[in-house]
């Protein structure tokens, strides 16, 4: 994989922990609009950092970003301190970067075990054949790992509901990822339980030493389980905040932009 | 009754409710002709009943990997005619030897497939459209191929063979014996492999029943052909093929990543699946397979016509892969239902046939048990979707 240069060539030692993923000065032009400007993000490993902005703040770009979905225009992402090129899907799952979609990307037809080696079957030694048995072992061992109670693992993911189904998308991101997952919108059709559950999982991923990325609207949830908050507005970082010195209306007023003066309303 | 029930779900069965469709259907189909004309069911009639599915059969197994994937193929039938015309003109106008002519026919077939899959892959076009344009295509080159006549006569021994040889008695129950031994090995090393990493498993006595079940069926299949002439040698080719393609299709990587394209091809594309190359892959499959379905009506015709193929041979492949249960809409199917759906079409026309019905009448109750086998499954689908559960 090409390695970006870094301009500086040296850089300062921040303090506390590396982190895993590091964005700095990230923009992703779309034609004409700026969907992200010189946007700075980090997560470091055992830790959950919710990204939070209004409609088009550039959440979703930023994460796909990461994810290797979007290329970026400008900018460097860095993982565990070395510049790294994320051009595709495939680079980011090299690097350990997991993505939960927001409509899941499960094949319902398919039974839990598949949906989660799948693209990476495993085979028996030295045969073209799957090892059925292998896999099957392997994803009730993850599972048990993530407390999550599931059914029968042979069964097609379509039987499942709508938390069960949630559950299996965060455990395969558990299952491939060393270093991050990136969770859209993990909870946007759950009820209560079903969302309490996914955040019990999501915290799970953080005490198995992942940098965990959530993109949320509900402020709830995101005190609930963040242990910091990246506020994007407009496609800039629009302020970071801890759930424990900040309160929701101060993160919501980040969001809305209304405790900033324009500047370009007054213009 | 819980024991009756326990009993039954011993059986190796399928578990899925489209399979118990057609074979119930089956059952029904062939309980309503036997009872019309008790020479249905003679071993006489059963044996010519699979050599006539042989073609549809092979035709349906290779529709299901095309439905699995989403996709269709309308134009097996003309595939299978290029295929049969290039295997007369090879081996009887260029007098070139059979086993290598049979290798040229299936290419020309498989170089169609690489046309279909390139076209449909490359420019995003429906496959349905493609295959219709190629219907027409592939109809125009099978004309010109076979040229004024009108047919090409083929008189090779070894092809003419193909759909008209029997396995001697003691084959035939070797052939079945190895069949037995195969699936209780696959089953014991299946159930081995589940305990070694601490999987749970069904009772032995489940296995045991499942083996048992299959010797007799085999057994009482093979017992019924050696009454007659014994098992007809292209049976057992379309068994092989059968096997093949379940292998494939359960068994392997590749067809793990055909079931995900059928059942959400965006969640295939970002699990890195390479999605063009499985299409172009089973649209070369299926032509392949058109190809040899082509060879063995030419071997049964013992020529190669303008009419092979044509007809409504490729509709009634796509209505036996339906009558089977594989989905239209991908992600959902099996071959060896696909085989039993085509044992559901070829009875009643057989029937229809021994009972001196005129065409018109096959193509009506085919049309009328299509739409059957599709309002079952659908009411199926309906009381799953109900239960929360649908499959």
């Amino acid at each position: 994989m090409p390695v970006l240069s870094t301009e500086t060539g040296v850089r300062a030692t921040a303090p506390g922990p590396r982190p895993t993923l590091e964005l700095r000065g990230v923009s992703k032009r779309y034609g004409h609009v700026n969907a992200l400007t010189d946007v700075d993000f980090t997560v470091s490993a055992g830790e959950i950092v919710a990204l939070v902005g209004d409609n088009g703040a550039g959440k979703s770009t930023l994460v796909k970003a990461m994810a290797g979905t979007h290329r970026i225009d400008g900018g460097q992402i860095l993982v565990d301190g070395v510049p790294v090129e994320v051009a595709t899907p495939s680079d980011a799952t090299a690097l350990g970067i997991e993505t939960v979609y927001q409509d899941l990307a499960l094949c319902d037809n398919l039974d839990v075990t598949a949906n989660l080696f799948l693209g990476r079957e495993r085979r028996r030694r030295a045969t073209p054949l799957l090892d059925a048995e292998g896999m099957e072992a392997r994803a009730a061992t993850i599972i048990a790992e993530l407390a999550a109670t599931l059914p029968d693992l042979e069964k097609p993911v379509s039987a499942l509901s709508g938390g069960q189904r949630q559950a299996i998308a965060v455990s395969r991101a558990a299952l491939w990822g060393s270093r991050v997952v990136l969770l859209d919108e993990p909870t946007a059709a759950l009820g209560v339980a079903q969302t309490a559950m996914v955040y019990d999982l999501v915290r799970r991923l953080r005490d198995r030493g992942l940098g965990v990325v959530v993109i949320s609207h509900n402020m709830a949830d995101v005190f609930a389980v963040a242990d910091r908050i990246t506020v994007l507005r407009l496609g800039r970082n629009a302020g970071e905040f801890t759930p424990m010195d900040s309160t929701p209306d101060r993160v919501v007023a980040a969001i809305t932009g209304a405790d900033l003066p324009r500047p370009e309303a007054r213009a | 009754m819980s024991r009756i029930r326990s009993a039954i779900a011993a059986l190796p069965l399928p578990r899925s409710s489209s399979a118990i469709t057609v074979i119930v259907g089956l059952i029904v189909v062939w309980g309503l002709f036997q009872a019309l004309n008790d020479n249905f069911l003679s071993p006489r009639n059963l044996s010519n009943l699979l050599l006539q599915i042989a073609v549809l059969g092979t035709l349906a197994i290779g529709m299901v990997l095309v439905l699995v994937i989403g996709e269709i193929d309308l134009s097996v039938g003309a595939i299978a005619g290029v295929s049969a015309a290039t295997l007369a003109i090879a081996v009887t106008q260029a007098g070139i030897p059979a086993g290598i002519a049979i290798v040229i026919a299936l290419i020309a077939g498989a170089v169609i497939g690489v046309i279909h899959g390139l076209v449909i892959t490359s420019f995003g076009i429906p496959s349905f459209i493609v295959t219709l344009a190629g219907l027409l295509v592939w109809q125009g080159v099978q004309l010109a191929i076979i040229g004024k006549d009108g047919q090409i006569p083929i008189r090779d021994e070894f092809i003419r063979a193909i759909a008209s040889s029997y396995a001697a008695p003691a084959v035939g129950w070797v052939l079945a014996a190895l069949f037995v031994a195969g699936f209780a090995a696959l089953r014991m090393l299946r159930r081995r492999r589940r305990l070694r990493v601490g999987l749970a498993v069904a009772p032995l006595a489940r296995d045991v029943a499942s083996i048992v079940f299959v010797a007799v069926v085999a057994g009482l299949i093979t017992w019924l052909l050696n009454s007659y002439f014994g098992i007809p040698w292209v049976f057992v080719l379309v068994l092989a093929l059968l096997l093949a393609m379940t292998v494939l299709l359960s068994a392997t990587p590749f067809g793990r990543h055909m079931y995900a394209i059928g059942g959400n091809r965006e969640a295939a594309r970002r699990a890195g699946i390479p999605v063009r190359r499985v299409v172009i892959t089973v649209f070369i499959l299926i032509s392949a397979i058109a190809a040899l379905a082509g060879i063995i009506e030419a071997s049964r015709q013992f020529s190669a016509s303008n009419a092979l193929g044509g007809g409504t041979l490729q509709l009634n492949a796509i209505a036996a892969a339906v009558i089977g249960g594989t989905s239209l809409f991908g992600g959902r199917g099996k071959v060896y239902q696909a085989l039993l759906g085509a044992l559901v079409v070829g009875s009643v026309q057989n029937g229809l046939d021994l009972l001196g019905q005129p065409a018109a009448i096959k193509n009506i109750a085919t049309g009328l048990i299509l739409v059957l086998a599709v309002i079952i499954d659908a009411i199926g689908r309906r009381r799953r979707l109900a239960r929360g559960a649908a499959e």
